[in-house]
């Protein structure tokens, strides 16, 4: 039983830090946990979590700033912008359901792993939305980059470096977000019908026109059949958002459908049945539902057809495609030969992938991530020991032995 | 002045054998090694600063880079990236025993690919090359530094360039899917690609910004996007500081991103109007540039609500482009705002601080006050919607004691801007000009930690060692036995 620590502000997470440096206590890192099943089981005689580290420390609506501890919920934050109509501009996704984890996810959680929804396509990733963090190295120091201003570029981005990094560099302590008003009214042309290519040729159109797509999205027939907003369609959905003020969506709309005309006949959800079909993009929920293995992969949006049917082809998989068609969302048996299958066809495509879920077995003897050419691999180990010369924070998340 | 490292004395003395090595590996035009040509090599856009380097190599492919860097790093040599040296912040400034790596000739388009929206570009493309190769079609590269005339990619990737339009597209670092990176060792990582989120340490954000410390980017993928409608602009005009800022508050209150949101104040204004005769109000205290994309119905609606709003602050003018031509004249007096003070000022330092826009009149008013004790008169400019405040400090670069006074007041600034809740640099970089200044913001324990990123990848220093942290030996990786 690993023994586990939480503690109950920056000073005390500073001696915990130090006190396991000095040690050499391995941690695992981690906030409510919520995502511990994502990449590398890590092996650690200690558990180190941020969860009682909560609490929005700083709102400034009219400058578009907010801080909070790194164990604040992402909901409660989301809960609080809302109320003064603002957002968090990436949408981060809720996995919840696709890992069968208990934890409300925090916002150390999302910034750790750079978790971003469908929204990403046109509005960037939660790494760009970062604008500062506080944060504790493995020695024990408490490091801080970037600040409460929109604009930063003194020094070297840690921001970024952290953001994604996934507890292996550095415990977020607290971090400061852009957010962004929410748009009034939010709306989608739904093209049903079109086989994937086809599909992925519209979203590109569509993200090529002038009318600021913020959501691209391609649903196959039994994925959409997963969706109650969509279902009811029965037919692989092509799906293209729209959030603006109420006037700019029913025009933007209606231009999309025009322009959009050579791929068949268009539906238009409303807002509510936009807001519930886009959230089964973000979670992935047409995914959730079985024990197997899933995989996220990145590539060039044209690749996202490619990607899917090699992958149907080599295994019984169940997907579907967000982001203009380059993140394929994919569901399959948690084997080394799916796995391969996966790696074989993300590379194919000129992209990266993720094992985003998968028994504890495949995630320990599989790159969950693309290694690297052995040139970056040397500066990962450097950039690590930087940060956590004893390698004692989430030893073996991302890689195995960094 | 800031103090520039001393020279590596045996650097100097194998002046000629390095040059000869040089020579073995790039085209007989691709090194300089002549005196007199190596002058214009010798400063940037940071001309108070000047330093001949030991020698300039013009390479003209990645392969050339990789040998050249491979090469210097076996020799001990200090090595100065260089774009097209537009630098504010003295980012390109050689030393009298490094090698500067102009990246002009790397200026050719490999790729556009509308599908997927990205365009792969070599680093000596210019910043409105992009956006010209692609308008035809529609589209265009978003930052848009002042400099986009001459500033290279590979520049603005290296400082994490901005713009006008920051607060609705945001900065390079937003803009990029990957770089071709050129270690000091020469060898050469493909970083990101064409999608999205590469998995791993996202070492593009890192090397975003990163001042040259890390390598040399030869060449970028660049994520281009399609042109609104259309964008329209507006002027408003305040009778003080306090209301234009308060003004700007409402309208992000109210739930507008206008795409670019300029403040300028009544030194920026007279200076702009006398150069551009842009029409702007000679009597404000401070004006608002606002500009909005879409249709021109979209357009009309949201500059009807903005007009609304700024009413609510006792506006003196109120001013709403009618066409694409009076958006166009509304910004010539902005983006010719160094130019025009060029004009009533022999020289100027053109600052970059950014503070929390709240405190916009407060910051303000202290510069006010420092102006008037040290008999140097500014006009300030400021990304309203993102913080970012560019105060021109204007002196005279004959009198040693206006340039050293410029300075000082200067550095004053930039301590407000941390004391307020900013930071030194929102856009130009730390370069060498705020190099020193870099303890304001940060503790030894979190320049220590920058500093080791910096070593991981530059073991020796040599990459540009002059500039972004004070000059320190290279920290040790492991702390000090207790």
């Amino acid at each position: 039983m690993t023994e586990a620590l939480a503690p109950a502000d920056e000073a005390d997470l500073i001696r915990a830090v130090a006190a396991a440096y000095e040690a050499g206590t391995l941690l695992e890192v981690l906030g409510s946990g919520s995502k511990r099943g994502l990449l590398r089981p890590v092996q650690a005689a200690r558990s180190l979590s941020t969860k009682a580290l909560t609490g929005i420390s700083f709102y400034s609506p009219q400058e578009l700033v907010l801080s909070a501890h790194a164990g604040t919920p992402v909901a409660e934050i989301e809960a609080t912008v809302a109320g003064r109509g603002q957002q968090l501009t990436s949408e981060p996704p809720d996995f919840s359901a696709l890992l069968g984890s208990q934890g409300a996810q925090t916002l150390g959680g999302v910034v750790g792993a750079n978790l971003s929804g469908p929204r990403r396509v046109a509005w960037g990733a939660t790494r760009d939305h970062v604008l500062g963090v506080r944060a504790v190295n493995g020695r024990g120091e408490l490091v801080r980059s970037g600040g409460r201003v929109l604009k930063n570029v003194t020094g070297l981005d840690i921001c970024k470096l952290l953001t994604g990094s996934h507890g292996t560099l550095a415990v977020l302590s607290e971090i400061t977000l852009k957010v962004l008003p929410t748009p009034e009214r939010c709306g989608t042309v739904v093209l049903p019908g079109l086989a994937p290519e086809q599909g992925v040729a519209a979203l590109a159109a569509a993200l090529g026109s002038p009318y600021g797509v913020s959501g691209a999205a391609y649903l196959p027939a039994e994925a959409a059949a997963l969706v109650p907003a969509l279902a009811w369609l029965g037919a692989p959905v092509a799906l293209l958002r729209i959030e603006d003020f109420s006037q700019s969506v029913a025009y933007r709309t209606d231009k999309l459908r025009m322009e959009l005309a050579g791929f068949g006949r268009a539906e238009l959800l409303d807002d509510a049945a936009s807001r519930a079909a886009w959230a089964a993009v973000r979670d992935a929920t047409p995914l959730a539902g079985d024990t197997g293995a899933i995989w996220r992969v990145s590539v060039r949006p044209s690749s996202g057809p490619s990607v899917a049917a090699a992958v149907a082809q080599a295994f019984a998989a169940r997907w579907f495609l967000d982001w203009g068609g380059g993140l394929v969302w994919i569901a399959g048996p948690a084997t080394d030969a799916a796995h391969a299958a996966v790696m074989a066809a993300a590379k194919a495509g000129g992209g990266t992938w993720m094992l985003l879920r998968g028994p504890e077995g495949l995630r320990a003897s599989v790159p969950v991530i693309p290694p690297e050419p052995a040139a970056l691999a040397r500066i990962t180990a450097s950039v690590k020991a930087a940060f956590d010369p004893k390698g004692i924070l989430n030893p073996g998340r991302m890689y195995a032995g960094v | 002045m800031i103090a520039q490292p001393e020279p590596k004395r045996d650097v100097l003395a194998r002046r000629d054998a390095i040059v000869a090595g040089l020579r073995a590996l790039l085209p007989e035009t691709g090194v300089i090694a002549e005196p007199l040509r190596l002058k214009p090599y010798e400063t940037d856009g940071l001309a108070a600063y000047r330093q001949v380097p030991l020698a300039v190599v013009l390479p003209e492919t990645t392969e050339q880079v990789a040998a050249v860097l491979a090469f210097l790093s076996r020799e001990g040599v200090r090595v100065v990236p260089r774009g097209a040296g537009t630098s504010l912040s003295g980012g390109a400034l050689p030393m009298a025993d490094a090698v500067v790596v102009g990246m002009m000739r790397m200026n050719r388009i490999l790729d556009i690919d509308y599908a997927n929206r990205f365009s792969v570009v070599q680093a000596g493309v210019t910043n409105i090359g992009i956006t010209q190769a692609v308008s035809g079609d529609g589209f265009f590269y978003a930052p848009d530094p002042s400099s986009q005339l001459a500033c290279m990619i590979g520049g603005n990737v290296g400082m994490n360039s901005g713009g006008a339009h920051c607060l609705r597209y945001g900065v390079t670092a937003n803009n990029l899917l990957g770089v071709k990176l050129v270690t000091i060792q020469g060898e050469v990582i493909d970083i990101g690609g064409e999608h999205l989120d590469a998995a791993g340490y996202d070492w593009l954000g890192l090397i975003t910004g990163s001042e040259g410390q890390l390598g040399i980017v030869t060449e970028v993928t660049v994520r281009i996007l399609r042109s609104p409608e259309g964008a329209r602009a507006m002027l408003a005009a305040f009778r003080a500081n306090e209301v234009a800022g308060q003004c700007v508050d409402a309208i992000i209150g109210s739930g507008i991103i206008p795409v670019a949101l300029e403040f300028m104040d009544r030194p920026a204004i007279h200076a702009c109007e006398a150069f551009a005769h842009a029409g702007y109000p000679l009597d404000a205290e401070a004006m608002l540039i606002i500009e909005v994309e879409g249709s021109v119905a979209e357009q009309d609606f949201l500059l009807d609500r903005i007009k609304d709003i700024c009413g609510r602050f006792d506006p003196i003018s109120l001013k709403v482009s009618q066409s694409a031509e009076e958006s166009l004249a509304i910004w010539k007096g902005r983006k010719g705002a160094f130019g025009a003070v060029g004009r009533i000022s022999p020289d100027y330092l053109c600052m970059d601080g950014t503070i929390p826009t709240s405190r916009l009149p407060e910051v303000l008013r202290r510069i006010g006050e420092m102006s008037a004790a040290c008999g140097l008169q500014v006009a300030n400019i400021f990304h309203a919607g993102d913080g970012n405040l560019h105060p021109l400090i204007m002196f005279d670069a004959n009198d040693a004691s206006s340039f050293a006074k410029a300075e000082k007041f200067g550095a004053d600034i930039l301590r407000l801007c941390v004391e307020v809740g900013g930071c030194l640099t929102g856009e130009h970089g730390v370069g060498v000009e705020k190099r020193d200044l870099m303890p304001v913001q940060f503790t030894d324990i979190e320049l220590d930690q920058q500093r080791r990123i910096k070593s991981a990848f530059d073991p020796e220093w040599l990459l540009n060692p002059n500039k972004v942290f004070p000059l320190l030996p290279p920290p040790p990786a492991l702390p000090k036995a207790a």
